[in-house]
């Protein structure tokens, strides 16, 4: 890249490179919908520090680098061990992407149970073009969403899950993104979609997770309809390589009766930020929204949330919890909008903060947005660190102090990761915080032995 | 009534009064043309006889206006405003123009202020046509000057300062809030007419509480006017700002700024019970105000408090802040906001916190009713030396009414992990068995209402001076009429 050249510059530039290339392009409404992405795209331009919704996350490692598109080279490297968040014991359904590249090898997909599909973007384009044209960018917004509508314009790999009518899914799926080990830093724009159909039912696990120490940039959207009646429990963790950009838009809908309920746990990143739109579209709904981020080194961790009730009786609870060390900093932004004429609605939204250095940062901005009078809406925020006095407390008791510290950080996280319904999923998030947590220590269990 | 007798007599006594002072008023309300640009800045600092660095400062500030953009992110709509179809210096409402007497006062308006229970000759003032209460209103003023510089404190118009303690003036004023903080307040520093200058001498406690009402009624146009406190080493001030003038002109910007200033161990308690003219049921007419206020705790143990009452104007912009710069200063905010009708309302405060061990709290309650749309926003930052600093904040909205809406924005920014930030809110509508119990007891649906809401105010209105909260306890009630049944 040139110095000439602007980021949306070379951006373009590279799709209209690979643009013939990409999966389905030979479908006019595809072709059409990507080169509306890259119109839209070209039009905003990058997010930037004046618009209210990015106030507090620029997007420097952007400008400082040049990503090229990954190619099938990249997809097909070596991974000697796959990371996972479950048990690696092929009982449950999986699907591997390597650099945006599936990877069958690495992937359980054998013994789907009925009614279920598991598959990826370009194999769904080239075996059921019409059923992926009528959900596909149907919820995902491009307006005022640049970097969805960059991910539209060069989407190309991706997961789609379609559980049929009345279907229910017992073992967790799992969506594995395995990205870095490249040549030179690279950007890639996975695209998932998952479709519930009516009263049905599944646990969706999804991690990212970054190897090696290279740079590279995911752009991923996801656009999820819970039908009527369904159910989904949807599990994300993020734990990308210390020089990674993942950039996040997650889209939902929900609808009468429906329940979505959403988990996302960050553990790494040089600069994440993850966008969550979910709207209740129908009388019954829930929306939940939890998550937890731990940041340490320099990393940036941004949740930016819009919860909108459109429908009357419906509910939505959302709660973050984050842990920054070093010089890490986070954000939380969450918004809970009740449109008119959405009467008898429960919203609650928590977002508690704990820095564990001096030069850590927390912003913080839930907001409430109402229109209707029939509600009971509450928010709290608090930003803090460990208390002493529960920190006496264990160290009277003999308790070295950084194990001390160890657990007051993992019983606040408890409380959130509590959140999680799925046991097998709750006590795997457990299992990546302990990780997480500063390692000169000795853990619990070991201390009382 | 009973009091209808003594009405008309008052009535009559105003009319033949008002003439009187019809003419001096006159002669004082030489305004200047339409519009703006640097001579009529130029007018205004000549009219008040200003120091050249006065005018400087003045054409820096308009110079800088013109390059600013209109702020965008707030919430309120409103037509843009047309900046040259103001009048910056005049009384936007010459005596002549203003009801000439009770009779021509909308009888909406005077039954208002009978429910409030203001008395007659303060319901003259109230409408703006009662120029012997004005003129009351100073002489009172004038009297307790005396008193008050008995005990070394300064009270006295802006411009009296400028003339008097010019040093003051120029180290004090723009220190809080710079000519560039926003847009408003750029235009208040070009064209400010007058406001009031405080200034507290060490260890000195204020011997009453001082007040606005003076000012506005003298100046009665109140437009742009800048307000100065300097608490030095150890005084305390409590200063009490009504703005119960409603003015009603179609939609009149009122921007003004207020600094606040406190040493080592001063405190400043500022309380503002703001009722300006909220337009019609329809929306039409009624005051933008827009104003800036900022109080900067510069000393240590300082203290700076807030206390607001919002009622009135069409939309209310505006976020009284502390700077705590002082170690162990203390900032706090206590606001009741209701909107009814098609009121906008986007306030809230900034504690931005500098120094060690400071604290501060913020109490909001905001009701909404009719179409009106209300958003609390407010900023809490913890600077990386504020070790052991500590915000509680906690806002509450109450929606009256399916069209009403009510909106929360806090940003909470903390850099020190030994800062302590909470927030907490609710949004909810008025309780239904709290009303019930109410209405079993025969006391009628608006009665009722207006008492669930005081409830609902109550750790707001303690916060004020007695005189002042039986004034918003009335206006709570009032302003709500009209939301229920």
């Amino acid at each position: 890249m040139t110095q000439n050249v602007t980021p949306v510059e070379a951006f373009v530039a590279d799709f209209e490179a690979v643009n013939g290339l990409l999966a389905g392009n030979d479908l006019p409404w595809l072709s059409s919908l990507r080169r509306s992405g890259i119109e839209q795209f070209s039009g905003q331009g990058l997010p930037h520090a004046k618009l209210e919704a990015w106030k507090y996350t620029r997007l420097r490692p952007l400008e400082d680098t040049s990503f090229r598109p990954v190619n099938d080279a990249d997809g097909s490297a070596g991974v000697a061990s796959i990371p996972a968040v479950l048990p690696s014991d092929s009982s449950h359904p999986r699907i591997v992407f390597v650099n945006g590249t599936l990877r069958l090898d690495l992937s359980w997909l054998d013994a789907l149970p009925d009614g279920v599909s598991i598959e990826s973007l370009g194999q769904v384009i080239a075996s059921d073009p019409e059923w992926v044209g009528a959900h596909l960018g149907r919820i995902g917004r491009l307006d005022g969403q640049p970097l969805t509508a960059l991910n539209t314009a060069m989407m190309n790999c991706g997961c789609v899950i379609r559980v049929r009518r009345g279907v229910v899914v017992e073992a967790p799926i799992e969506v594995i993104y395995v990205a870095g080990l490249t040549d030179s830093p690279v950007a890639y724009h996975p695209r998932n979609l998952i479709v519930m159909e009516e009263n049905s039912q599944a646990t969706i696990v999804k991690l990212h997770a970054g190897l090696g120490v290279g740079a590279y940039f995911a752009n991923a959207v996801t656009e999820v309809e819970v039908g009527d009646g369904a159910t989904l429990r949807h599990y994300r963790v993020q734990s990308e390589n210390r020089e990674s950009t993942h950039l996040a838009n997650l889209n939902v809908r929900i609808g009468k009766d429906a329940t979505y309920d959403g988990f996302g746990l960050h553990l790494g990143g040089r600069l994440s930020r993850t966008d969550v739109f979910a709207r209740l579209e129908g009388e019954g709904g829930h929306c939940g929204l939890n998550g937890a981020y731990l940041m340490k080194g320099r990393e940036h961790c941004d949740t930016t949330t819009v919860i909108e009730h459109h429908a009357a009786h419906t509910t939505c609870r959302e709660i973050f919890k984050g842990i920054l060390d070093d010089e890490a900093r986070g954000v939380f932004q969450g918004k809970i909008i009740v449109h008119p004429g959405a009467q008898q609605i429960d919203g609650h939204q928590l977002s508690n903060a704990l820095l564990l250095s001096d030069r850590a940062e927390m912003d913080a901005k839930p907001e409430l947005e109402i229109y209707a009078d029939d509600v009971k809406c509450s928010h709290g925020a608090t930003t803090g660190k460990l208390d002493d006095t529960s920190l006496f407390y264990l160290r009277s008791r003999g308790i070295p102090e950084a194990l001390a510290r160890n657990l007051l950080i993992q019983s606040f996280l408890a409380e959130v990761i509590d959140e999680v319904k799925d046991e097998a999923v709750r006590e795997a998030l457990m299992d990546k915080v302990i990780h997480w947590l500063p390692a000169q220590c000795f853990l619990a269990e070991e201390w009382t032995k | 009534m009973v009091a209808t007798v003594e009405t008309a007599q008052q009535v009559q006594d105003f009319a033949d009064e008002k003439y009187k002072y019809g003419f001096v008023t006159d002669i004082e309300t030489e305004s200047a043309p339409k519009g703006l640009n640097e001579d009529i800045i130029r007018f205004i600092s000549a009219k008040k006889k200003e120091p050249e660095w006065m005018l400087e400062s003045r054409l820096k500030a308009y110079r800088y206006w013109l390059t600013m953009p209109e702020p965008e992110w707030q919430k309120p709509n409103f037509q843009a405003i047309d900046y040259q179809d103001t009048y910056y210096f005049s009384a936007p409402k010459s005596m002549a123009d203003g009801p000439k007497s009770l009779d021509e006062v909308d009888p909406e308006l005077l039954r208002t202020y009978e429910k409030l229970g203001i008395s007659l000759k303060e319901q003259e003032r109230l409408a703006g046509v009662a120029v012997d209460v004005v003129f009351d209103s100073v002489s009172v003023a004038t009297t307790f000057k005396a008193k008050l510089e008995e005990v070394g404190v300064i009270f006295c118009p802006i411009s009296e300062a400028i003339e008097r303690v010019p040093e003051m003036v120029q180290k004090y004023m723009g220190s809080v809030v710079p000519y560039t903080d926003n847009k408003h307040a750029c235009l208040n520093a070009a064209v400010f007419t007058d406001g009031s200058f405080v200034y507290i001498p060490k260890g000195v406690k204020c011997p009453m509480e001082l007040s606005t009402y003076f000012r506005i009624n003298a100046e009665n146009t109140g437009q742009f006017e800048r307000t100065l406190i300097i608490a030095d080493e150890g005084s305390y001030v409590s200063y009490l700002e009504g703005c119960t003038a409603p003015m009603r002109d179609e939609n009149q910007l009122h921007a003004a700024v207020v600094e606040l200033v406190t040493m080592d161990d001063a405190e400043i308690k500022y309380s503002t019970v703001q009722n300006w003219y909220p337009g019609d049921e329809e929306g039409r007419g009624g005051i933008y105000n827009f104003v800036t206020k900022r109080g900067a705790c510069r000393g240590r143990n300082s203290k700076i408090s807030w206390t607001q009452v919002e009622t009135g104007s069409a939309i209310t912009w505006k976020y009284p802040s502390c700077i705590l710069q002082g170690d162990n200063s203390v900032g706090e905010f206590y606001s009741i906001a209701i909107t009814n009708n098609l009121q906008q309302a986007d306030t809230g405060t900034k504690m931005i916190h500098l120094g060690k061990n400071t604290t501060s709290r913020i109490i909001s309650k905001g009701i909404s009713a009719g179409r009106s749309d209300q958003t609390y926003r407010g900023l809490v930052r913890m600077g990386p030396k504020a070790t052991g600093a500590r915000n509680y904040t906690q806002c509450d909205s109450l929606l009256i009414g399916d069209s009403c809406g009510a909106h929360t924005v806090p940003y909470i920014e903390s850099k020190n992990r030994d800062a302590i930030v909470e927030h907490e809110a609710t949004t909810s509508k008025i309780n239904e068995d709290q009303l019930f119990y109410l209405r079993q007891r025969g006391i009628d649906e608006e009665a009722a209402v207006a008492l669930v809401v005081n409830g609902f105010c109550r750790d707001v209105l303690q916060q004020l001076p007695m005189e002042f909260a039986v004034e918003a306890q009335k206006l709570v009630g009032i302003s709500l009429e009209g939301s229920v049944g």
